[in-house]
């Protein structure tokens, strides 16, 4: 395993015109490792892997990918990298095996050798009586499957996966997380964009979780659940307090905040003393304070809290 | 340091030739099966040659006098028409790609824009090929009579396959222009009509005065009278020439225009 991350990314900024897609993203992938950009629509989630691809230049910021610049060696980059984008990227109106025999070829390898990898790909993904048949008679999952398996015609050091289950029924997304699943044994490293927390959390090693075009919080899931706490605590202020000032004096620590209501939500573990100690440090007087709540926080609340919005029930459209 | 920059950056932005040439292979053979296995494109390039010309012979063909049997005169017309059309056909292959997310994939496996727009062109000149020589065979059986020898069929097939050539790679311009794949496939009727104000099925001195000029100077015209010389014996004049010059400056033009509007769609 190289000595340097697989995906090394710094402050990358794109602009479309006046809209700000990403502002100022960093992160850092360790070789042999699948890391989650987790993020609603609109995030930068993909407009992240677009330029950590080659496909698209960013306005600021660098990046590495398997060691070289995604700007000035892009070429050695596409070298070491495969995509699997959100629609699938394989001819309709060829079979399956055609599709990854074309792959193969175009990745240089020779007559012989194609055959035999395509075979061998269709075996892994589970394809192998549908080899044979166009891919418009394919089902969802079954395209995902042969588009992923389209990206490890030659295997790549770097996979990207664009939203890889998005779109799929239950079912479906549970056999593509099995595949994503053993291609982690082989050591290629693997940068995955989702919607859902679940996907991030079976998959992945790491999460940077996006919004607006910026990380809001990175970690192992472990890490973050923890930090996000399972509980928060519903603190409803006294009628003659502020809330934005109180709200300000706690900055990141505030999950969110609703002035009309008066309402402020923090995140706890739920211990007693934790509480407590929140309690005494926000209201030392015990006058700013009116009531307070404890719930717990569903998977989708901490996905809320972190991004301020709802997660997406199902479908997405291009980012 | 700047000048180890920019070595560094040539160095591995340099293209491959064996590896283009490879790409642009592989291309070829997928543009190819694609059309192939496209029912409707293909029926409507093989179909709409003949019926067009059974059309102008048997319906039109009594009524417009040229001097010779109609037959003979409008073969070559037919002939471009369709030729024209099935390669603007091209416009829509290279929109599909464009928009259905293939082209992300394809540039990440660092095949460039050339090899891919190249195995369309490539693909749309042999199906467009294979077209004429129907429309060739069918009007053999409704009495077209060429006098050619071997030369003169070498030259008009070489200037057809030029005409088709250069008629592609527009329309591959066309398609990387286009939004959709339907708004793609629009262009084809433009090009459909090119063939109308020349002197594919009419003689040019029969049409209004204003358009006359019109219909001698746009680029059918020449590539129409030079198939007929060759094919039939009548004078060619200088529209060899004038041929030649229209079809390499429309396929130079257009090489330049879709690398710069290939650059333009994938920044």
């Amino acid at each position: 395993m190289p000595p340097y991350p697989a995906i090394e990314a710094i402050d990358l900024r794109k602009s479309y015109g006046e809209l700000l897609v990403l502002a100022g993203v960093s992160l850092t992938v360790p070789p042999g490792t699948v890391y989650a950009l987790l993020g609603p629509n609109g995030a930068g989630k993909t407009t992240t892997v677009r330029i950590l691809a080659t496909l698209l230049r960013p306005d600021g910021g660098r990046a590495r990918v398997a060691g070289h610049d995604i700007v000035a060696q892009r070429r050695l980059v596409r070298r070491a990298i495969s995509l699997t984008g959100q629609f699938a990227a394989i001819d309709e109106l060829q079979t399956g095996a055609e599709n990854l025999r074309m792959m193969g070829r175009l990745r240089g390898l020779s007559g012989k050798d194609v055959r035999r990898r395509a075979d061998a790909l269709l075996q892994q993904f589970d394809l192998v009586d549908a080899g044979n048949r166009r891919v418009g008679t394919y089902s969802g999952g079954m395209r995902r499957r042969l588009d992923l398996a389209a990206s490890l015609v030659v295997p790549p050091r770097v996979l990207f996966l664009d939203e890889p289950t998005t779109g799929l029924d239950p079912r479906s997304r549970l056999e593509m997380w099995k595949v994503v699943k053993t291609l982690v044994g082989s050591g290629v490293t693997v940068l995955l964009t989702t919607q859902y927390l679940e996907e991030a959390d079976q998959l992945s090693d790491r999460i940077a979780v996006l919004d607006g075009g910026r990380v809001t919080a990175e970690g192992t899931p472990a890490e973050l659940k923890r930090s996000l706490a399972d509980q928060r605590l519903d603190l409803t202020l006294a009628s003659d307090v502020d809330p934005s000032t109180v709200a300000a004096r706690l900055g990141d620590r505030v999950l969110q905040s609703d002035p009309t209501q008066r309402l402020i939500s923090l995140a706890t573990d739920g211990e007693a003393t934790h509480i407590r100690n929140l309690l005494d440090e926000i209201d030392p007087t015990r006058t700013t304070i009116e009531r307070f709540a404890l719930r717990s926080a569903s998977l989708d609340d901490v996905y809320l809290s972190l991004t301020g919005h709802a997660a997406a029930p199902q479908e997405s459209t291009r980012v | 340091m700047s000048e180890l920059v920019l070595h560094n950056r040539e160095r591995t932005t340099e293209v491959s030739a064996p590896a283009a040439l490879r790409n642009a292979g592989v291309m070829i053979g997928r543009c190819l099966r694609l059309s192939r296995r496209d029912i409707d494109t293909m029926m409507t390039s093989i179909m709409l040659p003949v019926i067009l010309m059974l059309l102008f012979v048997y319906l039109f063909g009594g009524a417009i006098q040229t001097g010779t049997k109609y037959v003979t005169y409008v073969v070559p017309g037919v002939l471009l028409l369709c030729a024209g059309f099935g390669a603007s056909l091209t416009a829509t292959s290279v929109s599909r790609d464009m928009t259905n997310g293939i082209i992300d994939r394809f540039r990440s496996m660092d095949i460039g824009g050339a090899s891919l727009l190249a195995g369309h062109v490539a693909a749309s000149a042999l199906r467009n090929l294979v077209s004429s020589a129907l429309v060739f065979g069918v009007a053999f059986l409704i009495g077209f009579r060429p006098n050619a020898g071997a030369l003169d069929w070498l030259a008009a097939v070489a200037l057809l396959a030029l005409f088709i050539v250069a008629i592609s790679w527009f329309s591959a311009s066309i398609g990387l222009l286009a939004r959709s794949p339907e708004a793609a496939s629009g262009f084809g009727f433009l090009v459909m009509f090119l063939p109308y104000p020349s002197s594919a099925f009419v003689p040019v001195n029969t049409m209004p005065g204003w358009i006359q000029p019109f219909a001698r100077h746009q680029p059918v015209t020449p590539v129409i009278e030079t198939l007929r010389g060759l094919l039939l014996g009548t004078p060619i004049g200088n529209s060899g020439w004038l041929a030649i010059a229209w079809c390499v400056a429309i396929l130079a033009g257009s090489i330049i225009l879709s690398s710069v509007l290939f650059r333009l769609r994938t920044r």
